[in-house]
């Protein structure tokens, strides 16, 4: 154990795609996932050519750690040590595969294109951040690059399910009235939360008055579409930036992908493509949520004696 | 708390060093610690940002015991059986061992069950571990919103259950649309009653206008019970008037007894149906009761208006104020007694023609400073 910063940074960066999940997920507070996220988004930024991220977290570390009423780990630890090293395996073995979920089978690049995802908005609508990710444009539509969706759209989900894995809160959030039944039913089955309502200022950023004093924030937040009903970015993005909670978000051509830790460029407007998200999202997050039950089961049987996975 | 007003910022990161063994000792050796001052005011809590008084479930559980206890000796005291001891008894025990003539009906004093005394709270909205227990706890209003999610959905079962049958070629505009009967919508008030939770007029209105356009789709009437649960029967509209028995007396002459006020006076009359047409008022004649003119047609009015002027005989006790208030108060008698010989119809006739209303003018009274009611003291320039 004992990973330095700067032993992290001596690794090579493109195999670190994986391992930068991994660093996050390997410290269990979360206001020291943002330092190393800030450090690991900033390698990220290094390496794919990105544009810098302002991430005005790196700077303000000194955020009383009091103010956040947080559990650590879902399972409440016990006192006996034998029952946390069986916690700390179930929690450290999803961690040493890449894709201990295999969440790269639930789709595959036809179905995208069967749901339209590829199709993004005319040229005029145009984000400046979200050229890397177009493959292109024709007749003024701008095409969205596949093979990039399908890479950060793996990514989202592993870390999705890692969260899930871990008892963590999610939360999704759009506000595109079309599809605000389909996402609020969508997290009622996975057993998880969703806003897709008018957003009030302080929810997360004054959470302790406007909920109660004690009240868990959500631990990462999926965005089925950045923006609100003015075409304006949604605030929760940056709120959620602010109180370091990662963010998973769709961003369509004319988005700002900028503030999203993990930015799935997409289409947000098909009603077809946001199906196929919520579908992706939620089998997920059941096959986390049962692959938890599975190893605590099978740890919780061969407790006693040596554990035999 | 105010004695310490400086933070040393460093210090949180001691704490979270403590805390995860594998964090690299590089990073904090690169952030210094450095002292921010705050003062006093900041510490100071913000006394109205905290919202009505909050009572914890311990607290009413503990209120709830005493009421029972309580409930109990009080029923000792006043030497009835304390099992089946009801609240009207409270009430009257209540109100006979601490007497109070305070105008103010709500600063007596008051026993009651402390469900009714403690407005309704929402008790903690998370277990153990920190997970709300609602989906929707996170947009602030759940109850209201998982309302609104909950009407969509039916919404769209109702749709979808439209297009099965129009696509076997069943469907048909006009069938079976919810009836309400006699009733409203929640107010607002009731309905943030029922929520427990504020909601905005807008909120509201909206929530109106969904449960209004469910109700206008043609198979809505699936949905009955859930709408019934929003909406509140009135009051029979038209209260039906209340009758006076008609009873027979041993001759087998059919009769009724109404009574009747105006202003000071009182009223009883008994109408029998002998078909003389005979008036008697207080042992009297009532030409020589009521000399005037203008009181012999009031008390004659509900019996021309009615086309039976000659049938029945009248017997007539009066008393308190003068002669047109008594005239006024047999009149209403008349009418009220005449109703049982009469149908339906002719009772609404007679109610339209405004015989049936009781006047509700009384003499108002004189205020200091004034002349009279109204009359003020003549007003001189100088």
């Amino acid at each position: 154990m004992g990973y330095g910063c700067c032993s992290f940074l001596h690794k090579h960066i493109t195999t670190s795609v994986y391992f930068t999940a991994f660093w996050e997920l390997q410290l269990r507070s979360r206001s020291l996932l943002t330092f190393h996220g800030s450090a690991s988004m900033a390698v990220r930024a290094l390496t794919r050519g990105l544009l810098g991220f302002r991430y005005s977290r790196a700077a303000t570390v000194a955020s009383p750690c009091g103010g956040h009423h947080y559990v650590t780990a879902p399972s409440v630890k016990p006192p006996q040590p034998q029952a946390d090293d069986v916690t700390e395996k179930i929690l450290n073995q999803p961690l040493e595969k890449p894709d201990f979920f295999r969440v790269a089978e639930l789709f595959s690049l036809k179905d995208l294109f069967d749901a339209r995802v590829h199709l993004g908005h005319k040229k005029g609508c145009r984000h400046r951040l979200m050229e890397p990710y177009l493959y292109g444009c024709r007749l003024d539509h701008d095409i969205i690059d596949l093979d990039q969706t399908m890479e950060h759209l793996q990514l989202a989900l592993n870390f999705t399910a890692h969260i899930a894995y871990r008892g963590g809160i999610i939360l999704f959030v759009s506000r595109r009235r079309q599809f605000g039944h389909l996402v609020e039913t969508t997290a009622k089955d996975c057993g998880e939360y969703a806003h897709t309502r008018y957003w009030q200022g302080g929810l997360l950023t004054n959470a302790n008055i406007q909920y109660g004093p004690g009240v868990r924030l959500p631990d990462l937040i999926i965005f089925l579409s950045t923006l609100n009903n003015v075409f304006q970015q949604h605030v929760g993005i940056r709120d959620a930036a602010k109180m370091n909670i990662p963010t998973v978000g769709v961003v369509d051509s004319n988005c700002n992908p900028s503030l999203v830790t993990y930015p799935v460029p997409g289409n947000d407007d098909t009603p077809a493509a946001v199906e196929l998200y919520c579908r992706l999202f939620k089998m997920t997050i059941n096959r986390a949520k049962d692959r938890r039950k599975q190893m605590e089961l099978l740890h919780g049987l061969s407790a006693p004696t040596s554990q035999t996975s | 708390m105010a004695a310490s007003c400086v933070r040393t910022v460093g210090s949180f990161l001691g704490k979270c060093t403590k805390c995860s063994s594998s964090i690299n000792t590089v990073a904090t050796q690169v952030l210094l610690s450095r002292q921010v001052c705050v003062s006093s005011a900041l510490c100071r809590k913000n006394l109205a940002a905290a919202g009505p008084e909050k009572f914890t479930l311990e607290y009413i559980q503990k209120q709830v015991e005493e009421y029972e206890i309580g409930k109990r000796h009080l029923a000792n005291m006043m030497g009835e059986d304390s099992e089946n001891f009801t609240q009207e008894d409270i009430d009257k025990s209540i109100a006979y061992l601490f007497p109070s003539s305070l105008f103010e009906k709500r600063a007596r004093p008051l026993m009651k069950h402390p469900d009714e005394i403690f407005p309704k709270q929402r008790a903690v909205q998370w277990g153990a571990d920190g997970r709300p227990f609602h989906f929707l706890f996170y947009t602030g209003k759940q109850s209201y919103y998982s309302l609104m999610h909950d009407l969509y959905g039916k919404i769209l079962k109702i749709e979808k259950h439209q297009d099965r049958l129009r696509a076997k070629g069943l469907f048909s505009q006009d069938a079976q649309l919810i009836s309400l009967g006699p009733s409203r919508w929640l107010t607002k008030e009731e309905l943030e009653l029922l929520l427990v939770e504020t909601i905005s007029t807008h909120d509201y209105d909206r929530f109106i206008k969904l449960m209004e356009r469910m109700l206008a789709m043609p198979y809505s009437s699936t949905e009955e019970e859930f709408v019934q649960r929003y909406r509140r029967q009135l009051e029979a509209q038209s209260m039906k008037q209340m009758m006076p028995p008609l009873e027979k007396d041993e001759n087998g002459v059919a009769f009724s007894t109404a009574e009747g006020r105006r202003k000071t006076s009182d009223s009883s009359v008994i109408l029998r149906d002998c078909g003389s047409g005979h008036i008697t008022i207080n042992g009297q004649d009532y030409l020589q009761y009521f000399p005037v003119l203008q009181d012999r047609e009031q008390l004659m009015f509900p019996l021309q208006f009615m086309g039976v002027l000659g049938r029945f005989n009248l017997e007539c006790t009066v008393s308190g104020g003068g002669r047109s208030s008594q005239a006024g108060a047999l009149r209403l008698a008349i009418s009220r007694a005449l109703l049982s010989f009469l149908s339906e119809g002719d009772g609404e006739a007679m109610r339209q023609a405004g015989l049936l209303t009781p006047d509700p003018r009384v003499r108002e009274r004189k205020k200091p400073g004034q002349e009279g009611a109204r009359r003020k003291f003549t007003w001189k320039k100088r």
